[in-house]
This record gives C-alpha cells, structure tokens and sequence, in this order.
C-alpha cells in the first residue's frame, strides 16, 4: 500500500468518525453551554469588574469538574435507557425520588424566572418591553418542540448555542492588553490576599459550574437522543467539547467586563451591558445579545429537565420524538412552566430578587443529594456492567462531588445569611 | 372534571409509591450510610431555612 492509498483511508476513516460525531454530538454541548445561562453571565460579569482576568486560571480549572461529573449522566442514560428521575425512584425507592422530582421541578421553575428576568432586561435595553419579550420567546420554544422530533430541536438549540459564542467578537472589540490576559491564566490569587469577599466569588462560579438541572436534563436527553453504549465514546467527547465551550464562553465575558469596566460593581448583567454601550457600543450590545441568548438556552434545557422527568415517572409520552396528540402531558407541563415563570416576572412589584436568592438555595437542597445519587447509581455493577466507575473515576468524582457539596452549601448560606462572609 | 383529575392523579401516585415502594439498589453499608448523611444534610438545611425564617418574621 503506497502513502497515498493510507493517507485516502486515514482521512476516509476520520471523516466517517467527524460524521458520526456531528450526529451524536449535541446533549453535552447544549447542556454545558446553557448552563452560562442568565445568572451566569452575572456571575462572570461580577467577577471580571472585581478581579479582571485574574480569574480565568480558575475557570479552566473547572473544566474537568464540569467534565467529570456531566460524563456520568452520559454512561448512565446510555446503559439503563432511563433518565436520572427515574434511576433515582427505582434504585432509591419512591421517598428519594418524590423528594428528587419535587424539588427539581420547583427548582427548575424558580430558575426559570430568573431566566426571564435575563432575557427581559437584555431585550429591555433594545426597548422591547417585558410582554413582547416573554411572549416571542415562549413562541421561539414552542416553535422549537411542536414540530415533533428531537433531531429538529436540537440542530436549533446548537444554532443559538453558535450565538453564545458572541462574548469572542466583544473581547477583540475593547482590545485587551494580551499579556495581561495570559498571564490570567496562570494560577495567582485574585486580589492578592484571599478574604471572605474572594471566597464568596469562588463559591459562586463553583455554583454556577454544576446544577441540578444539568445532571437531570443530559440524562433524559442522551435517552430521548436514543444513545447506547457503543456511543458513550461520542458522548464523552461531546461533553468535554462542551465544557472547554463554556469555559471559553465565560473567559472571554471576563475579558470584556474586566478591561472596560475595572473595579465596577456589578449587580446584573444588563447593567454591565449598559455600561458597556457607554464606551464601546459594539461590545455592549453583543453582551446584551449573549445575555438573551444565554437566558433563551437555560429556559429552553430547563423546562425540558422538569417534563422529562415529570413524564418519566407519571408514564406519559414523554419524548421530542413525539407529536403534541401523542404526548399531551409532556408538552402541557413544559407550557405551563413557561407561562407561569414568564408570567411572574410580568407581576408588577414581585419580589425578583428575592427568587433569584432563593434559588441558590434551593437548587443547593438537590445538588448533593443528585451527585451522590449518580455515583452510587455509577458504582452498582448490576445496573452498569462495564461501564461503572473506575477507581480513578471514584477518586476523582468523590472529591469534585464533596468540594462541590461544601462549597454550595456555604454559597447557599451566604445567600440566607449575607453578613455571614462579610 | 376537577374532581376526576385530581382522583385519577392520586390513583396515579398510588401505583407510583407502590410501583416503587422497595428499592432495587443493594442497600448495602456505604449506600445506607450515604443515604443516613443525606437525610442530616437536608435537616440541617430545612433547619437553617426555619431559623431565617423565624427571624425574618420577628425583626
């Protein structure tokens, strides 16, 4: 066989495998590029105004606990064929799973809200009033799920996950001092000392990495994509690709805040936006659109993790696959999640940020018990075969999952108790 | 029609508690010791979100 005979069956072979990617790829990169969703994009915003790029070192660092702990819903919903509420009823019995499903569903809708309040405050500075803005999207996500198959909706979520990229463009617009940006990357302390005020912000974009949600909503999605064990591989790359994404997403909100706005405070993304149209148009705006863009894709996971789980466990009809006649329940229950959480942010003088607290701490009431619930569930070798956890995998997934427990717990507490961190 | 949704979705959670009511998970030690601190966490927790409560009440 001559070179060129190898080189054709070399790239014939990595074509097939790019081709067989671009179908299976989808659940891990949604899932980790939603999850920068509105209070995320806050969060990174905050956190580029107090620390410049000081903190792009421990954004990378959180690539693998993102990886780690999203890859295990990959393995499991491709083996059992069953999403996380499910596993969670049937191996844990119905107290865990009515606690899990309960709480993930109020969870969800609370985090809901707080999307909308993203997206009508990003539309807002373009002048489209709330109404406009809650109606177009519930339109957007309806449009999305009724045209009856998944393929479909997921093509459309990874084009608005394109978008997210946005944050790449602004970061180039307002010219950041390189060097300064490199040397973000290497591990430092932000501030120079480490106090209650760095610990509160770490605690934060630790909170922001995982949710209850993400680990809820790749499950279901890796089994209404109809993934087996022979795509695990795939779905591993996926999510890794995924969460190198997100990453990047939020390094480069942190270039682009941390050069323009230095030492601001930041309550809200908006807000940053606005301030950013101030001095450089362009990046202001393209912040304000990856601020929709974000809350668009976090509702659009979001109320899906919730009638996922809700049909999986009541028996409905509970698949993307399946017109609005065929799976009645499924579709109602992602509707009403929608308008109802659309709807609260519409009552005049409702208590928003009072939600968007509480759901720090709520979401902290499921967190653990779903991560430990997946690695039990990850080390049963009647359920997983082959592909329960290794040793390294053990090792590590204990210890991402007990930092990530303390520190949501302390973030949670700082959210009930704000002079308890200073 | 109120009336026989909320009795046919009761029925339904009937079947569910019943359809699940043993686990299929080996409730081996680790498994039940991790379940035993999930049960304390999730107390302390609803424990913290009283006293809040409480004292959000009587400022």
């Amino acid at each position: 066989m001559n070179i060129f005979t190898k080189l054709f069956y070399m790239f014939r072979r990595s074509w097939k495998a790019l081709r067989l990617f671009l179908i299976l790829s989808g659940p891990g990169l949604v899932v980790m590029i939603a999850d920068n969703d509105a209070g995320g994009i806050t969060t990174y915003a905050a956190t580029g105004a107090k620390y410049g790029y000081n903190f792009i070192w421990f954004l990378i660092a959180l690539v693998p606990v993102a990886y780690f702990v999203q890859e295990m819903t990959v393995r499991l919903g491709a083996v059992t064929k069953r999403g996380h509420a499910e596993a969670i009823f049937e191996n844990f019995g119905a107290f865990w799973g009515w606690f899990s499903l309960i709480d993930l569903v109020f969870c969800d809708w609370l985090t809901l809200i707080t999307e909308f309040i993203g997206m009508t405050a990003a539309m807002g500075i373009f002048g489209v009033p709330p109404w406009l803005t809650i109606l177009g999207v519930i339109g957007i996500m309806g449009f999305m799920v009724l045209n009856g198959r998944y393929w479909t909706w997921e093509k459309i979520t990874m084009g608005f996950c394109l978008l997210n990229l946005i944050y790449i463009p602004a970061a180039f617009w307002v010219r950041p001092d390189t060097s300064a940006v490199l040397a973000g990357v290497i591990p430092n302390l932000p501030g120079g000392k480490f106090d209650n005020q760095l610990f509160f912000f770490l605690m934060a974009n630790i909170g922001t990495t995982i949710a209850p949600w993400m680990i809820f909503f790749q499950q279901s999605a890796v089994v209404d994509k109809g993934m087996t064990e022979k795509d695990i591989p795939f779905g591993k790359f996926d999510t890794l690709l995924g969460s190198i994404l997100t990453v990047v997403v939020a390094a480069f909100i942190i270039i682009v805040v941390g050069t323009v706005l230095p030492g601001m405070e930041i309550d809200d993304a908006a807000q940053a936006s606005k301030m950013l149209m101030g001095t450089h148009g362009y990046a202001g705006t393209f912040m304000a659109i990856g601020l929709f863009d974000a809350g668009l894709l976090g509702a659009i996971c979001i109320s899906l993790a919730s009638s996922w789980a809700l049909g999986e466990i009541f028996g409905w009809a509970h698949s993307l696959n399946n017109k609005i006649k065929e799976a009645p329940w499924f579709y109602a229950a992602y509707f009403l999640a929608l308008v109802t959480a659309g709807g609260v942010v519409l009552i005049p003088g409702a208590p928003l940020v009072l939600i968007t607290l509480f759901v720090q701490v709520v979401a902290v009431t499921l967190l653990p018990a779903a991560l430990v619930f997946l690695i039990l569930l990850l080390n049963d070798e009647k359920t997983m075969g082959a592909y329960k956890n290794t040793l390294f995998e053990n090792i590590v997934n204990i210890g991402i999952v007990s930092v990530i427990v303390v520190l949501s717990s302390l973030y949670a507490a700082s959210a009930l108790f704000p002079s308890l961190f200073g | 029609m109120f009336k026989n949704f909320m009795r046919k979705h009761f029925r339904k959670i009937n079947e569910i508690n019943e359809k699940y009511a043993t686990p299929s998970l080996v409730m081996s030690r680790p498994v039940k010791v991790c379940l035993l601190l999930l049960r304390c966490y999730l107390l302390l927790l609803v424990g913290l979100l009283l006293y809040k409560f409480i004292t959000v009440l009587t400022a």
